[in-house]
C-alpha cells in the first residue's frame, strides 16, 4: 500500500516538477523575447552566432545530407524497381528529404551539434560568474548573450535544413542516375511535376523553423537555468539534446498530421 | 549628479538582515563607508561578505532593512535606475570573471562600447591607458585563457575601472595569488582609489594584505558584524575574536568543527548499524 502511494507520490511530484519548469522555460522566452531589441538593432550581435551555430554546423549537415540522400537512391530505386517505376525516383527522394528527412535530421544534428554547445557556453558563463558580471556592468546578459544566440539558432536552421535537403537531393541523383542508371530527363522532370511549392516546400520550411524556435529556445533555457558546477553545466548539455530531440519528433508528429491532407 | 548628503557616508547598510530561503544568512549588519576611503569587510569563508557585497551591488535585495548609495535606497531603485547606479559602480569578482570570447582589449573596452559613444579612435586611447595602469598593455592582445591568474586579476582590475567608477567593490581580490601578485593587486587597489576619487569596498580572509592597504576594517562573523576599527586598533586588540583572526590561530571563539551531533553518540551510532 505505503509502496503504491510512493510511487504515486514520486510520480505527482515529478509531473508537478515537470509543469513548474515548463512555466519558467515559457517565462524565460518571454523575457528573452522582450528583450531582444538590441541585438535585433545592433545585428553584428547576431551575425557573429550565426557564424558559430550555422556556419560552423554546416560541415556535418551537408556530409550527412549528401549520405542520407545517397542512402534513399539506392533504396528507393531497389523498393520502385519491383513496381517497375524508378524513373519516380527523383519524386521520392526529394519529397521524403523536403517534406520530413531535411528537417528532422538536420533539427537533430543541429541540436547535438550547435544546441548543445550554446547551453554549454551559457552554462559555464554563468559558472565563471560573467554572466553576473555582465549585470554589475549594467549590460543586460538576456539581452546582450542570450538573445543573440537563440535567433542566431532560429534563422540558421531552416537554411541548414534547405542546405540538407539541396544536398540530399543531389546525393539521389548521384546514386540514382550516375551510379546505377536511372533516366536523368524522368528523375528531374517528375521531381519538378511532383514536388508542390506550397504544399511540400513551404510545410518543410515551416516544420524546420519551428524545430529552431524549439531547440533554441531548449538550449538557452537550459544552459542559462544550469547549476553553476561542473556536474550542472554536463547535465544541462545532455538534457538540452534529450530534450530537443523529443521535442522534434513530437512536434514533426503534431505537425504532419496537421498538414497531412490525404485520404 | 546625486545630491551629497549630509554625512560623508557613500555606502550605507541600515540593519539588514537576508536568507536563502531558511537559511539566514545576514543579521542585523550596520556599516558605514566614507567617501574617498578603501574599506575591507573581513571574515573566515561562508560568513556573509560576499552575500553583503552582493547587497551593496543590488544583485539581491535584503529580507530586512536598507542599503543606501549616495542616500538612494537600492532595493527601491527601478531596474532602469539601478541600472544607471551600477555605471557607475565597478566589480571585481573572485577569480577575474573576463569574457572568455573576448581579448583583453575587448574585455576593457566592453562597457566603453556598450554604455558610451565614444569614437573607436578615443576608445583604444583609453583601454591602453587602463592596461598601461595595471601594467599589461603589451598584453592587450592575448585572450583570458592565455594569462596567468594573477594577469587575469589585473586585466579584471583595468575592466572595472574601465568607466571611472564612484565605488569600486572586490570581491577575494587576493584569492590564490602567489605572494608577489597579491602585492601588485594590493598596490593596485590603492593607487587606483587614490586616483580616480573613487571608494572602494574589499571583501577578504587575507588579512595581512588587508591590514596594510586599508583605511578602516569591519570584522563578520556568522551574518554579524563583530567589531571595526582602523587596521593599528585591530593589530593591537586584544578581543579573543580578533587576535585569533589577525594571528591565524585554529583555536579560539571561532569553532573549528561545523556544529554536529554528540560525537561519542555518532561513532557509536555507526558502531551499532
Amino acid at each position: 500500500m505505503s509502496a503504491a502511494t510512493d510511487v504515486l507520490e514520486n510520480l505527482g511530484a515529478r509531473v508537478l516538477g515537470a509543469i513548474h519548469r515548463l512555466g519558467f522555460a515559457s517565462r524565460f522566452l518571454l523575457l528573452t523575447l522582450r528583450n531582444s531589441g538590441m541585438c535585433l538593432r545592433r545585428f553584428s550581435l547576431v551575425t557573429r552566432e550565426i557564424y558559430f551555430t550555422g556556419v560552423l554546423s554546416l560541415i556535418i549537415i551537408l556530409v550527412s545530407g549528401l549520405f542520407v540522400g545517397m542512402v534513399l537512391g539506392l533504396q528507393g530505386y531497389d523498393t520502385l524497381e519491383r513496381y517497375g517505376s524508378s524513373a519516380a525516383l527523383g519524386v521520392l527522394v526529394a519529397l521524403s528529404l523536403v517534406r520530413e528527412l531535411g528537417p528532422v535530421v538536420a533539427g537533430l544534428l543541429f541540436a547535438s551539434r550547435a544546441g548543445s554547445a550554446i547551453t554549454a557556453e551559457i552554462g559555464l558563463m554563468k559558472a565563471t560568474e560573467q554572466l553576473a558580471a555582465m549585470e554589475m556592468m549594467a549590460v543586460d546578459p538576456i539581452g546582450r548573450v542570450i538573445a543573440p544566440r537563440f535567433w542566431a539558432g532560429v534563422i540558421s536552421m531552416p537554411l541548414l535544413a534547405a542546405m540538407f535537403s539541396a544536398m540530399g537531393v543531389f546525393g539521389g541523383y548521384l546514386v540514382g542516375v550516375r551510379l546505377i542508371g536511372v533516366d536523368e530527363g524522368s528523375f528531374w522532370s517528375q521531381m519538378q511535376a511532383a514536388v508542390d511549392f506550397r504544399e511540400d516546400i513551404l510545410n518543410g520550411v515551416i516544420k524546420s523553423l519551428v524545430f529552431g524556435i524549439a531547440v533554441s529556445w531548449i538550449a538557452v533555457f537550459e544552459g542559462y537555468d544550469a547549476p553553476p558546477t561542473a556536474e550542472g553545466v554536463s547535465g544541462a548539455t545532455t538534457r538540452t539534446v534529450v530534450t530537443s530531440s523529443l521535442a522534434i519528433l513530437a512536434l514533426d508528429f503534431m505537425l504532419t498530421a496537421f498538414m497531412f491532407r490525404g485520404v | 549628479m546625486p545630491t551629497i548628503p549630509a554625512t560623508d557616508n557613500l555606502v550605507e547598510v541600515e540593519n539588514v538582515n537576508f536568507a536563502y530561503d531558511s537559511r539566514q544568512i545576514l543579521k542585523g549588519v550596520s556599516l558605514n563607508i566614507r567617501r574617498g576611503q578603501v574599506v575591507a569587510i573581513m571574515g573566515l569563508s561562508g560568513c556573509g561578505k560576499t552575500t553583503l557585497l552582493r547587497l551593496i551591488g543590488g544583485a539581491l535585495r535584503p529580507t530586512r532593512g536598507e542599503v543606501r548609495i549616495g542616500g538612494k535606497a537600492i532595493s527601491r531603485l527601478s531596474h532602469e535606475e539601478l541600472y544607471a547606479l551600477r555605471r557607475r559602480m565597478g566589480m571585481l569578482f573572485q577569480f577575474g570573471a573576463l569574457f572568455t570570447d573576448m581579448s583583453c582589449y575587448d574585455n576593457v573596452a566592453f562597457q566603453m562600447r556598450e554604455h558610451t559613444d565614444l569614437s573607436d579612435e578615443l576608445i583604444d586611447d583609453l583601454v591602453l591607458m587602463k592596461l598601461q595602469a595595471v601594467g599589461l598593455r603589451g598584453a592587450h592582445d592575448l585572450m583570458p585563457a592565455e594569462l596567468s591568474g594573477g594577469m587575469a586579476r589585473r586585466v579584471a582590475l583595468a575592466r572595472t575601472t574601465a568607466l571611472d567608477p564612484m565605488l569600486i567593490m572586490y570581491d577575494e581580490p587576493f584569492a590564490g595569488l602567489d605572494p608577489v601578485s597579491m602585492g601588485v593587486i594590493g598596490q593596485l587597489i590603492r593607487r587606483l582609489n587614490d586616483a580616480l576619487g573613487a571608494t572602494s569596498i574589499i571583501v577578504t580572509h587575507d588579512v595581512a594584505e588587508a591590514l596594510d592597504l586599508v583605511d578602516y576594517v569591519y570584522f563578520m562573523s556568522e551574518g554579524a558584524i563583530v567589531t571595526q576599527g582602523v587596521p593599528d586598533e585591530l593589530r593591537a586588540s586584544d578581543k579573543p575574536f580578533v587576535h585569533q583572526f589577525v594571528h591565524g590561530e585554529t583555536d579560539g571563539p571561532m569553532p573549528f568543527h561545523y556544529p554536529a551531533e554528540d560525537y561519542a553518540r555518532d561513532l557509536q551510532a555507526t558502531e551499532g548499524a
